[in-house]
C-alpha cells in the first residue's frame, strides 16, 4: 500500500517537475514547481516530518513561489525568449544524465549509511513531536548557526532594499 | 525503502541540473535551483529517517532559509536588469563579458 501512494506521488513529482523545465510560459512552469513542492511535502509525512512539510507548504509553495509568480507577472515577461542550439540541448542532457548515473552508481556502491544508529524513531516523533525535537535540536545544538542563518537574512533584507532602488 | 526516497530526489536533482542547462529565461533557471534544493532536502530527511538523527532536519530548514534569501536578492537583480535591458535572457546579460 505504501509502495503504491510512493509510486504515484513520485510520477506526479517527476512529471510536474519534467513540466517545470518544458513548459513555454513561465507562470505554468511556476504552478508546476508547486505541485513537486506538494508531492515533496507529500513525501515529508511519509518520513515522520511532519514539521517539515507544514514548512514546505507555507514557505516554498506560499511564501517563495508567490514572490516568483509576482515578480513574473511585474515583468509581463513574453512567452519564449529564444531557444538554446540542439547541440546546447544534446550536450545538457548528457550531463544530466551522467549526473543521474554517478548518484545512482554511488548510491548501490556505498553501505556506509546503517540504519537506525540514532534515537530518532517514529514512536518517538509520535510521543515527543516533532516540532519540539527540532526546536530542541536547533536552540541548543545548533544555536550559533542558527544566529549566523539570522545575519544572512538581514544581508539579503539590505542587499533587496539597494537592489530595487531606482538608479542601479 | 531508503532506496527509492534517494534515487527519485536524484532524478529530481537531474531534472532541475537539465532546466538550468537548457533554458534561457532567467526566471525559469531559477525555479530550477529551487527544485535541485528540494531534492537536496528530500534526501535529508529521508536519510534522516534512516539513521534515527534530527540533524539532517535541521540543516533542511538552514537550506530554506537560503533560498529564501536567494530568491529576495535573485528576483531583485532580475528586476533591475529588466529595467536596464527590457529582457531577462541570459545570453543578453554580458555587460562584463570580454
Amino acid at each position: 500500500m505504501e509502495t503504491l501512494f510512493f509510486t504515484i506521488v513520485a510520477a506526479v513529482a517527476v512529471l510536474s517537475s519534467i513540466l517545470v523545465i518544458t513548459c513555454k510560459n513561465p507562470i505554468n512552469s511556476a504552478l508546476s514547481l508547486v505541485m513537486t513542492f506538494f508531492c515533496l511535502a507529500t513525501f515529508y509525512v511519509m518520513l515522520d516530518a511532519p514539521f517539515m512539510a507544514a514548512i514546505q507548504v507555507i514557505v516554498y509553495a506560499g511564501a517563495i513561489m508567490v514572490l516568483i509568480v509576482f515578480v513574473i507577472m511585474l515583468l509581463n515577461i513574453r512567452s519564449e525568449t529564444g531557444k538554446r542550439s540542439n547541440h546546447a540541448v544534446a550536450i545538457s542532457s548528457i550531463v544530466a544524465f551522467f549526473v543521474l548515473f554517478e548518484t545512482c552508481y554511488f548510491l548501490f556502491r556505498s553501505t556506509a549509511a546503517k540504519e537506525g544508529m540514532g534515537p530518532l524513531t517514529s514512536s518517538v516523533v509520535e510521543s515527543v513531536g516533532h516540532t519540539e525535537l527540532i526546536g530542541k535540536a536547533m536552540y541548543s545544538q545548533f544555536l550559533l548557526p542558527f544566529e549566523i542563518t539570522s545575519l544572512l537574512l538581514l544581508v539579503a533584507i539590505i542587499g533587496a532594499v539597494v537592489l530595487s532602488k531606482k538608479k542601479i | 525503502m531508503l532506496e527509492k526516497y534517494l534515487i527519485l530526489s536524484a532524478i529530481l536533482f537531474s531534472i532541475g541540473t537539465l532546466g538550468v542547462l537548457i533554458r534561457r529565461n532567467a526566471i525559469v533557471m531559477f525555479m530550477c535551483i529551487e527544485l535541485m534544493l528540494n531534492a537536496v532536502n528530500l534526501t535529508f530527511i529521508a536519510l534522516s529517517k534512516h539513521l534515527g538523527n534530527i540533524d539532517g532536519q535541521v540543516f533542511v530548514f538552514f537550506v530554506m532559509t537560503v533560498a529564501a534569501a536567494e530568491a529576495a536578492v535573485g528576483l531583485a537583480l532580475m528586476i533591475a536588469f529588466f529595467k536596464n535591458r527590457e529582457s531577462i535572457d541570459v545570453e543578453d546579460i554580458n555587460m562584463m563579458k570580454w
